[in-house]
């Protein structure tokens, strides 16, 4: 009775989240421009996608965007997070570990005006910035960083500190050890992290909308600005290849981690009952 | 304080020298004022509760922690500041520290590869380490593949590696089960010994002590009680702390009647008392006499003048009272005898006859009873 109370709600929620996205996937399949009617199977709007070229554009900046976000926010990330978990005495620390988390819980709406309150003024005084690829970089990285920062230090912190000691004790310099033991140790987490910014980047609109400027426009901001003039199969195509690289993406790294995980299980029970005396 | 000059045999030469060591932490001092030499090829061992400095002082040795004054010196070569990276000593981690992102081989090599050793010589000495810690056949293996032996093994191999002048062990044995460790502390001694290297190593368990090390510290607060040898420190402890720290002892508190040169005499609440050495102190002074319970034999008649060491004891060393606890442990069996006193006397007898007539029950009346050379007389 209880037990099956608890299925209904599961399905309940998992129809309530996966129910649209699945609509639309269908949908974008729709010979009908209707998105009320079912007129059978086509390809037409995917191939609609490929002769838009504001989409194509779009689409290929965002991917751009994306791929220079994930990267400068690990790099940043990993300093930050390294300054933070190693050195704990710095002066300021607390206030630095602040700025560094301000940006996950402040509203982004808030983050994207004072950017664009920002660059308006650096703009009046030295004449650039331009609006454009390099400011919507700047501003995910700032997002990305925070993220990527937490995702790091968090393995930092559980990362036995000895293992550093031991290394600087077999003669390592200082970044030496950093080169040698520190990243192999915190490698995974910074393909997580990498994962994490790639796909925050690639979705984001709100910090988008205040810092593109003409001729940048990234695929959310397509998508969103054309949904309102009213729903298109297009747009349909447009979001279900979206999803799929997401999709792709997450499904492949959480496989590999899996395996990872099994194979590590496998080898140490392999080695504990090898240990015991039969 | 014992001074390293007159405690155990003093043939051979220093290798390191600690000078009035000594690292505070806020205001507190985790090691004061240490001064040490340690002998070339001994393993000497820092023992001592938690949170005593054990730790603290094997740090500074190996770099990791800045002394506030104080410095170590080693084959005359002031280190004191020196970086861990360079100094000519290592350490095997309590939690082993391995590499896990490398395999057996790569970890025994890390430390040789850092000093740009041709790639020959690496192969070769990693062998031989392989070969002195019996791990030849886990050569490819990474860390979590190894059982917590053989993970020890490594971390031993990869200390030795670099056949430093200077090997620190923290806690070697503490994540190994009871059996295995008590089996891998002679394997380890062997080992330490084949090689040659002086070795300073850091235990709260006193057997650990004992068993692996050629001389013993036992630190309390950050500061040396005592040095010596196990056995020494066993036998004569110098305070009341070092005498309950290491194994169990019974203490009587009591005053000095007679004080001559080849002997004394002790009054206390329990009994007289008769020491047969002599020992520096003034008559009516407060000492504190201390006997291990393995020295005391318990029976149901008081013991006869022929039993005993000397003429002398007749009327002392011997006390009465009623058996409360019977712990039959096997090899040995262990009492608690209760005084009229109110004081509980241990004794621990070794159970050598397999039908013991006269064995022991609760409740029955005893006489314990000792000789006069098995006492220490503690004056601090
Ligand atoms: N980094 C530190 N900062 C402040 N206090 C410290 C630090 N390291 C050690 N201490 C203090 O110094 C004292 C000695 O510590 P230490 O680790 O040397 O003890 P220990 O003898 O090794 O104990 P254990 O057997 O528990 O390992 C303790 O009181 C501890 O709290
Ligand atoms: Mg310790």
């Amino acid at each position: 009775m209880k037990s099956k109370f608890g299925l209904g709600w599961l399905i309940a929620v998992y129809l309530f989240l996966y129910l649209p996205i699945l609509t639309l996937v269908v949908f974008s399949f729709n010979d009908s421009r209707l998105n009320t009617s079912w007129g059978g199977f086509t390809f037409k709007w995917y191939a609609e996608i490929v002769n838009d070229r504001e989409i194509r554009e779009a689409l290929w900046l965002s991917l751009k965007i994306a791929f220079f976000t994930a990267t400068a926010s690990v790099i940043l990330g990993t300093l930050a997070a390294f300054a933070m978990v190693r050195y704990t005495k710095f002066r300021g620390r607390t206030l630095f570990s602040g700025m560094i988390n301000a940006p996950l819980v402040m509203p982004e709406v808030i983050i994207g005006l004072s950017l664009l309150l920002m660059l308006v003024s650096v703009q009046r005084a030295f004449g650039f910035p331009e609006r454009g690829i390099m400011t919507i970089w700047l501003g995910h990285t700032l997002l990305g960083m925070a993220y990527a920062a937490v995702v790091i230090q968090s393995r930092l912190m559980e990362m036995d500190k000895s293992l550093e000691e031991a290394a600087m004790d077999l003669g390592c310099r200082p970044h030496q050890v950093f080169r040698l033991v520190t990243l192999p140790m915190i490698s995974q987490s910074m393909v997580s992290a990498w994962l994490l910014t790639f796909t925050i980047s690639l979705d984001d609109v709100v910090l988008s909308a205040f810092l593109s400027g003409p001729g940048s426009t990234t695929l959310p901001i397509v998508i969103f600005s054309r949904a309102k003039l009213g729903l298109s199969p297009t747009i349909n195509a447009v979001a279900t290849v979206m999803i799929t690289i997401v999709a792709v993406g997450v499904i492949f790294g959480s496989i590999w981690l899996a395996r990872q995980e099994k194979k590590r299980a496998e080898e140490q029970a392999a080695a504990y009952r090898e240990a015991q005396p039969t | 304080m014992a001074d390293a000059a007159q405690t155990g045999n003093s043939g051979n030469s220093s290798i390191l020298r600690i000078n009035k060591l000594t690292k505070k932490f806020g205001d507190v001092a985790a090691v004061d004022s240490v001064s040490i030499d340690i002998r070339k090829g001994e393993i000497f061992a820092l023992l001592g509760a938690s949170g005593c400095g054990k730790s603290t002082l094997l740090r500074m040795l190996a770099g990791f922690e800045t002394p506030t004054s104080g410095a170590i010196v080693l084959e005359g070569e002031d280190i004191t500041r020196m970086p861990p990276y360079q100094r000519p000593i290592n350490m095997m981690f309590q939690s082993y520290a391995l590499f896990p992102h490398l395999t057996v081989t790569q970890n025994i090599a890390f430390g040789l590869e850092r000093d740009g050793m041709p790639s020959d010589q690496i192969d070769a000495r990693v062998n031989a380490m392989l070969d002195l810690t019996q791990l030849k056949a886990f050569a490819k293996r990474k860390p979590h593949q190894l059982s917590g032996g053989q993970q020890q093994r490594v971390a031993l191999a990869r200390s030795l590696a670099k056949r430093p002048r200077l090997l620190l062990l923290d806690e070697p044995l503490g994540a190994l089960d009871k059996k295995l460790r008590e089996q891998t502390q002679i394997e380890l001694v062997n080992i330490i010994s084949e090689v040659g290297v002086t070795c300073v190593m850091v235990t709260h368990d006193q057997e650990e002590a004992m068993t692996m090390a050629d001389r013993v510290a036992v630190m309390q607060s950050g500061r040396f009680l005592q040095v010596g040898a196990p056995r020494e420190i066993y036998e004569t402890p110098q305070t009341v702390y070092v005498a309950d720290f290491i194994g169990n002892v019974n203490l009587f508190k009591g005053s000095l009647t007679v004080d001559e040169p080849d002997y004394v005499m002790i009054d206390s609440p329990e009994g007289k008392i008769y020491v047969s050495h002599g020992i520096t102190g003034t008559q009516g002074m407060a000492v504190q006499v201390a006997i291990r319970p393995e020295k005391i034999c318990l029976q149901r008649t008081a013991p006869t003048p022929a039993e005993r060491e000397s003429a002398r004891e007749d009327g002392y060393n011997c006390v009465r009272g009623i058996v409360k606890n019977v712990s039959y442990l096997g090899s040995y069996t262990t009492y608690h005898v209760k005084l009229d006193t109110g004081m509980t006397l241990k004794v621990m007898n070794s159970n050598d006859a397999r039908h013991d007539e006269n064995r022991l029950d609760w409740d029955d009346t005893v006489y314990a009873w000792w000789d006069g050379s098995d006492v220490v007389v503690l004056t601090q």
